[in-house]
């Protein structure tokens, strides 16, 4: 029984091993990226739009009103950052489904990259936004005493943000693994519908998560309003 | 030099009791926090949009204790590191 695509190792380039995890990452961007293109070669602004144009637009859309719900502010500076987290995550998890796959954030090598990507964010968008002062005071924001809590509270959400989705894929692929081999046929399908679910569930809290991180390291004005968890907007 | 069997009974019951009792905790967390958000969306049906994804980030945090049991369970029954020390040094031994 694996619990990471780590160690399968796929091809070789060259003296280099390329395992499951970078294989199926490279996928995953591939697909991405064709399929971007794809809509940039037919891109259209009149009323007859292609299927895919159609589907990105929704998409974008969503979400760029889910972060201007989360944030309260323009969602411009964030979508790049925040929505590309989304699609890959979201986009990694649902091809599970496919056989031969092995979801690269089942890996606590991706989910730790993409969650030291958030935690290299939250400081240059809250620098960009408040200053290298107004973000500095953020971390003595009730009083001074609180600086190291605040600096570990940082590392230890990102700590979370990894664990947390490797967890979720790791267990979807092991149970459906350990079913397998108790139960054959159906109860299989349905672990994988319900890895489905949980997949999405996972990209979007990823993402959301993310957004909140900035949004508390980016929110100016209200003074002490820099805290976590206070709401004033 | 503990012996493998042994390494591996303690393993397989403390993965059993850490999964089981890292999961009574969230549960209980969770059933709080769903019946909460279903109290408030029936009082105030026109914030279902905000309560229900203020829920789904909530339920994340707080699943994410049972993850990490269930993260060290499978850990110690499928990679334990102390089991393969153990083999290892029993094949390198004799």
């Amino acid at each position: 029984m694996e619990i990471s695509p780590d160690a399968w190792v796929v091809l070789h380039i060259g003296p280099v091993p390329i395992n499951a995890t970078i294989f199926f990452t490279w996928v995953v961007m591939a697909l991405l990226v064709l399929s971007a293109l794809l809509v940039r070669l037919r891109l259209s602004s009149s009323g007859e739009l292609t299927r895919w144009q159609n589907l990105w637009e929704a998409v974008i859309e969503t979400m760029r009103g889910q972060i201007r719900e989360v944030s309260g502010q323009d969602p411009g500076p964030y979508l790049p950052f925040v929505g590309t987290l989304f699609v890959f995550i979201a986009t990694a998890n649902i091809l599970a489904v496919v056989p031969g796959y092995a979801p690269p954030t089942g890996s606590l090598s991706t989910t730790t990259a993409l969650a030291l990507c958030v935690l290299i964010a939250v400081p240059l968008f809250g620098l960009a936004q408040r200053g290298l002062g107004g973000y500095l005071r953020s971390y003595i924001q009730p009083t001074p005493l609180m600086a190291p809590f605040n600096i570990i509270g940082e590392m230890s959400r990102t700590l979370a943000l990894a664990i947390r989705l490797y967890g979720n894929v790791m267990s979807g692929t092991v149970i459906a693994g350990i079913l397998i081999s108790i139960a054959p046929f159906f109860f299989p399908v349905l672990m994988q519908m319900l890895g489905l679910l949980t997949g999405v569930i996972q990209a979007y809290i990823f993402a959301i998560l993310a957004m909140v991180y900035i949004a508390s390291a980016t929110r100016n004005r209200a003074g002490a309003g820099a805290a976590k968890g206070d709401r004033n907007d | 030099m503990i012996d493998a069997t042994l390494i591996g009974l303690v393993s397989i019951v403390t993965a059993g009791l850490t999964i089981a009792i890292g999961s009574l905790g969230p549960a209980f967390g969770e059933a709080r926090a769903a019946s909460q958000a279903l109290a408030s969306i029936a009082q105030q049906p026109d914030e279902a949009n905000v309560i229900t994804r203020t829920l789904f980030v909530s339920l994340a945090m707080i699943e994410s204790t049972a993850i990490y049991c269930f993260v060290v369970a499978m850990i110690l029954v499928f990679a334990n590191p102390f089991w393969d020390a153990a083999l290892a040094s029993a094949g390198a031994g004799g």
